[in-house]
């Protein structure tokens, strides 16, 4: 199939589509506007539904009946949203429901600005509502990789019966690139014989429910999800390792950033410094083996954000203690460069060679 | 002889949890009858609020669903969104509905989603001790009113049907009591035309049920039901408020 | 005149003896079992003389527990 052009907020939905997204549900924030309107355009033409929400709280509880409910179904947002989103996304998670939601972080904190950001990561990894919960959370760094993840997102989701959340930036949600639609690799999906479609008579009722009153019960449902997430643990981690043979500094950066770090390689090597970079494509389940994996010539790790530092706690529980770890990061939608990248990697590594 | 009542299919046979006296059963019986004398248990999916009744998904006799707080209506609309053709409606209470509820309830009303809402007002939050609700009565006193409810401090009490009628798709909107059986007689008849509005594809009907609550008004049974009609009757009138031929 | 005979079943155990039947009933023959204590802890309501039962349903009507049973006959 031919490449073709599109704006990241739009391929998203594209791909949403092309993974048998029958539900959108929505509330509109900058910078991700372009992907319900693209929903609201062409969901229906697909036999789906798109539908406005009055709020991000009603979005995601829309999102909840229409999951319990069997559908494939999808929500996104931008930051401040996806944190109005936290209760009803604790829900999908604790009734052990699939669904998609894609964050394409703002700055913040609070209304904060609407330039991209990494600022999420907590958010995201660490739960956001009440309990003990996991989203599995993708960080593509370009088009192509968002769109082949939204796409296996809802077989993951379905697989798992867990939420699963697709992380972008506004830098992923405005950008264009050629992209092309791929099966992801298939999965034998279970059916959904929890959902609520009406017993007909002929069973009895499907309850969709987080409550456990009986603490016994509420410990059981814990456990079962705790060994579900033991399971994607194992099976759905994925990284990039780039340049990490003979690295003298390894980077860990996502997402955009990623793709600035690589232009910050690029400027060491012509400097004759040897610099690797782990890129984690899971956020959640983090690739801490990844670390294991860096070569004996690493002085140091450097981890870039496009945030006050966050990631860095994961790669500081990766490293377990073995390397200098350093951080680089711009805020509130400023842009690290890679001139800023590259000095600060030589600082970690006692000054220009 | 005949059997002129029984246990309705629409129930469950797991008892209620509910305090002696609460009418929160008499309502549910009356949901699970209307269910099966229109022959839709089957493609029945009911929404649980939190609150009293946040374990009505162990007592309806049909798939359910537990929202969080207020959300029942937008969780609803979801269900019903993906199955058109199925009965959808939310069980609330005037806690979730009217005071954390009230953005999904409104526009659930003004999307007129093709749903059923029963409402249940006692005029106090029930399941967490007793606190003033957007629904408490002028001089009630509630935990968080314990002078009464002053209407300088905390605003007059809602009329939500009022409220709701004003709303264009809201299609079918009528309050009820449960106080005696003759008003119970009627507020089947209400419940059942709600189902009837959204199985003739009509849109968003709503039925207010006065109701009580016995331990937090700190009243006996028979004593609250008194206390509704002479209290609350006054302040909430019965009656319709808006029917789909209204609309149409 | 036509007269109705009726007969109403109360599963005791499902009572919480809240008495709302007791209010209701036209020909005043429901009671509380002062002697009994059912499973839940309450004196479940009962009926003792169910020949004047004219099978109403106003008992059953009103009962928040779905205690109650109601057979109903028109003698002609």
């Amino acid at each position: 199939m031919a490449k073709i052009l599109m704006k990241g907020n739009e391929a998203i939905g594209a791909a949403a589509i092309k993974a048998g997204c029958k539900f959108f549900f929505g509330y509109p924030i900058t910078p991700q506007n372009e992907l319900p309107e693209y929903m609201a355009r062409e969901l229906g033409k697909a036999g789906g539904t798109f539908l406005q929400a009055e709020s991000e709280v009603a979005a995601i509880n829309m999102v909840y009946g229409a999951a319990g409910s069997g559908a494939r179904v999808m929500t996104s947002s931008s930051s401040p949203g996806i944190a109005l989103k936290q209760e009803g996304i604790s829900y999908i998670a604790g009734a052990e429901l699939p669904c998609v939601i894609v964050n394409i972080v703002r700055g913040g904190p609070g209304l904060g600005g609407i330039q991209p950001a990494q600022s999420d990561y907590y958010q995201s990894t660490r739960g956001g509502g009440n309990g003990d919960y996991k989203l599995v959370v993708y960080a593509p760094a370009n088009l192509q990789e968002a769109v082949d993840l939204v796409m296996e997102a809802f077989d993951v989701a379905d697989y798992y019966r867990n939420p699963v959340m697709v992380l972008g930036d506004g830098m992923i949600g405005q950008m264009m690139e050629p992209i092309e639609f791929r099966e992801p690799k298939k999965r034998e999906l279970p059916p959904k014989d929890w959902a609520t479609t009406g017993t007909e008579g002929k069973r009895k009722p499907n309850i969709i429910n987080s409550l456990r009153l009986d603490p016994a019960e509420l410990e059981k449902l814990n456990q079962k999800i705790q060994a579900k997430y033991r399971e994607i643990e194992k099976n759905e981690v994925r990284y990039e390792m780039y340049n990490i043979e003979n690295a003298e500094i390894v980077f860990a950066a996502y997402g955009t950033t990623s793709r600035i770090v690589k232009n910050a390689i690029e400027m060491l090597k012509q400097e004759g410094i040897n610099a690797g970079l782990i890129r984690p494509i899971t956020l959640w389940p983090f690739p801490h083996k990844a670390f294991d994996e860096i070569p004996e010539t690493a002085k140091a790790i450097l981890t870039v954000e496009m945030s006050c530092g966050q990631m860095i706690d994961d790669v500081k529980i990766a490293n377990n203690g073995r390397l200098p770890v350093g951080f680089y990061g711009r805020s509130g939608g400023m842009i690290p460069s890679p001139q800023e990248i590259v000095n600060k990697a030589k600082e970690m590594l006692g000054g220009a060679k | 002889m005949a059997v002129v009542f029984k246990r309705t299919e629409g129930l469950t046979e797991t008892p209620f949890h509910y305090c002696p006296g609460c009418t929160h059963g008499i309502i549910h019986r009356l949901v699970g009858e209307v269910l099966e004398e229109l022959g839709v248990l089957g493609k029945a999916v009911g929404v649980a609020p939190v609150g009293c009744s946040v374990l009505a998904y162990d007592y309806f006799n049909c798939d359910m669903h537990e929202a969080a707080h207020g959300r029942a209506p937008a969780v609803a609309t979801g269900i019903k969104r993906v199955l058109p053709e199925n009965v959808v409606f939310t069980y609330q209470g005037d806690g979730d509905l009217a005071s954390i509820g009230t953005a999904e309830i409104v526009h659930a009303a003004h999307r007129s989603e093709n749903i059923t809402t029963i409402f249940v007002n006692n005029a106090i939050y029930g399941m967490t001790g007793g606190q003033m609700a957007p629904t408490t009565l002028v001089g009630q006193k509630a935990t968080t009113s314990p002078y009464g409810r002053d209407p300088k401090h905390a605003g007059m009490p809602l009329k939500v049907s009022e409220m709701l009628a004003t709303i264009p798709g809201a299609s079918y909107v009528e309050r009820v009591s449960v106080h005696n059986p003759a008003n119970i007689r009627k507020a089947k008849k209400a419940i059942k035309k709600a189902f009837e509005c959204q199985l003739s594809g009509k849109g968003f009907s709503i039925v207010e049920v006065l109701s009580t609550c016995p331990t937090n008004w700190g009243l006996t049974p028979t004593e609250s039901l008194k206390w509704l009609e002479e209290n609350m009757l006054p302040y909430y009138p019965l009656g319709n408020f808006r029917s789909p031929e209204e609309v149409e | 005149m036509a007269k109705a005979k009726g007969k109403v079943h109360f599963k005791e155990d499902l009572c919480k003896g809240c008495e709302l039947c007791t209010t209701v009933c036209p020909v005043n023959i429901i009671e509380m079992d002062k002697k009994k204590i059912n499973i839940k802890g309450y004196h479940p309501a009962t009926v003792k003389e169910m020949d004047k039962c004219i099978g109403c349903a106003n008992c059953a009507t009103i009962c928040p527990d779905v205690v109650i049973s109601v057979e109903r006959e028109i003698e002609k």
